[in-house]
């Protein structure tokens, strides 16, 4: 489904993405793995098409097409979607509005099941805005609500676990679940190895480079005796 | 009785619901140009409206203690293509009276349209009043509308005032307020703005929080695109123990358009606080990306962002 060839991005200079190379399967959890830093998000930007990550090298393709130059709506309307890790908040738009964006036939009903599904209840949530009144982790699950209202082919799930507390942690592995059993494909990023234990394959980021990829037990496993006991990468 | 049905006409087409100029139980006034078309007061509430050489003068009085249930409606406009308004207004809310005014200016057909506003509102002690003021402008651009105000908040009263201009051309626009609020006195001043073409946007906000306890907050939202200019000067200063204020200016900027943000806070006591944020640019980009991740063009996530922030 979603093809990374030899992906090398610059930004301000500096090279933060080098000779990545992985392949995402339809319908299946692919976990990307890595410290602070390593450029997880920077490949979740690139593939989404985010202005300044726009490879100086390889391609992005999907379903076959490289993407590389269509603009971040085309990709979209592709199937591709992205809940950012660190939350864009909007003034005005209430969380209606913001969930019923990405549907193709707008279900109010289908937005509150969103929205139970992370934890949060319609009647308390809907006609509130998506600016800074919400918490952080109230925002968090409402982007995630949105992916989930989109139903888009390929989600890109940037660490869904930050400022989520641990009780709702394993509700949001479930959602994550329940994504694919809905038809879509889940690049999860996350740094934390219990929450990429869900994955089937993963890779594993440090410093920009692909360490290593495959069956995501070997590669959390690697992760864990290798890169997290590196005082670089705590 | 034509210009009266055709000034409720305009106030409808502005967004108003003309119903409330029938109901006996909500006080209101009509005036086109300076010309008072009619006027209700209701108990405790006297509206009394002057026509004089160049103007109106306008008395607005709510008695002590009163409660006043329904918004006061007033419509001012100028119906003509040509023409000019000024009306002078004094408001005086007596303690503990609490009143909510929802001002429609409506310039539908503007092409050389001046409308000066003069206001006093004098809130005493735990009065509260909500002002609430909606411009219509024409696409022509043919309006000057300079209001200026100034505003004295008594001990434990609130005011809260919302400008919005958001449909048709802005033209130019001068909005001078000056407010003072006393101890433990709120003031709360808004303009959400929207100019295009030639428009001009000066706004300066003033408030001082002289009173212990006072607070205070200026809050700006303009976007302005093609050639149109704005200038926000917000000023909020607190010279007594536990005074509060901040001062939050958004300004977003399209094509050719300029804008310009003049924060000045001060602060006279060691125990006073006031902090400012603004944003003058482009459409925040992480906003932008969000909502084109969802599908929507470049061009509708800028329109339901602005949107969004003008609402």
């Amino acid at each position: 489904m979603l093809k990374i060839e030899n992906l090398n991005i610059q930004k301000d200079k500096k090279v933060i993405l080098r000779e990545i190379d992985f392949e995402v399967k339809p319908k299946e959890i692919y976990g990307i793995l890595g410290p602070n830093g390593a450029g997880k998000s920077s490949l979740a930007y690139a593939i989404m098409g985010c202005s300044g990550y726009r490879p100086n090298e390889g391609r992005i393709i999907f379903d076959g097409k490289a993407i590389n130059n269509l603009p971040i709506w085309e990709r979209a309307r592709l199937g591709i979607t992205l809940a950012w890790q660190q939350e864009a908040r909007f003034e005005g738009i209430t969380v209606e509005d913001y969930l019923l964006l990405g549907m193709k036939k707008k279900d109010r009903a289908e937005a509150e099941g969103a929205l139970q599904n992370v934890l949060l209840d319609p009647k308390e949530y809907l006609k509130r805005r998506v600016d800074k009144t919400l918490s952080g982790g109230e925002r968090k699950r409402i982007e995630l609500a949105s992916i989930f209202t989109m139903r888009p082919r390929l989600a890109i799930l940037d660490e869904p676990d930050s400022g989520i507390d641990i009780l709702a942690l394993e509700r949001i592995i479930e959602f994550v679940r329940n994504l694919t059993e809905r038809g879509t494909t889940v690049i999860l990023i996350t740094h934390r190895a219990d929450v990429a234990r869900i994955a089937e394959r993963a890779a594993l980021i440090g410093e920009g480079y692909l360490v290593k990829q495959g069956p995501c037990q070997e590669v959390v496993e690697y992760f864990e005796t290798r890169c997290l006991v590196c005082p670089q990468f705590k | 009785m034509q210009d009266y049905q055709m000034m409720v006409k305009a106030y409808e087409e502005a967004g108003g619901t003309p119903d409330v100029f029938k109901d006996p139980k909500t006080a209101h006034l009509v005036v086109n140009q300076n010309k008072v078309l009619g006027s209700q007061s209701i108990d405790g509430l006297t509206v009394t409206a002057r026509e004089k050489e160049g103007g109106i003068d306008v008395d607005l009085r709510v008695d002590e203690g009163t409660k006043v249930a329904n918004p006061v409606h007033l419509c001012f406009g100028v119906l003509p293509r040509e023409g000019r308004q000024e009306i002078k207004l004094n408001a005086l809310i007596r303690k503990g009276a609490e009143i909510r005014i929802l001002a429609h200016c409506v310039f539908p057909n503007a092409i050389k349209v001046q409308h000066i506003m003069d206001a006093l509102y004098t809130l005493e002690d735990s009065a509260s009043l909500t002002y609430e003021e909606v411009h219509y402008h024409g696409v022509a651009g043919g309006v000057e509308v300079i209001p200026h105000a100034r505003i004295k908040v008594g001990k434990d009263a609130r005011i809260m005032t919302s400008f919005l201009l958001v449909k048709g051309r802005v033209g130019t626009l001068d909005i001078d307020y000056q407010a003072e609020a006393d101890e433990n006195g709120t003031l709360e001043m808004v303009a959400r703005i929207y100019g295009y073409g030639e428009d001009k946007i000066k706004i300066k906000e003033s408030g001082q929080l002289t009173g212990r306890g006072a607070r205070g907050l200026i809050k700006s939202r303009i976007a302005v695109r093609e050639r149109a200019e704005s200038e926000v000067i917000s000023e909020l200063g607190a010279s007594a123990p536990n005074a509060r204020g901040h001062v939050d200016c958004v300004e977003v900027v399209q094509g050719e358009a300029t804008a310009k943000a003049v924060p000045l806070v001060s602060v006279l006591h060691e125990h006073a606080q006031v902090t400012h944020e603004a944003a003058i640019g482009r459409v925040n980009q992480k906003e932008l990306e969000t909502l084109m991740s969802r599908g929507l063009k470049e061009e509708e996530a800028i329109e339901l962002i602005i949107g969004g922030m003008l609402k």
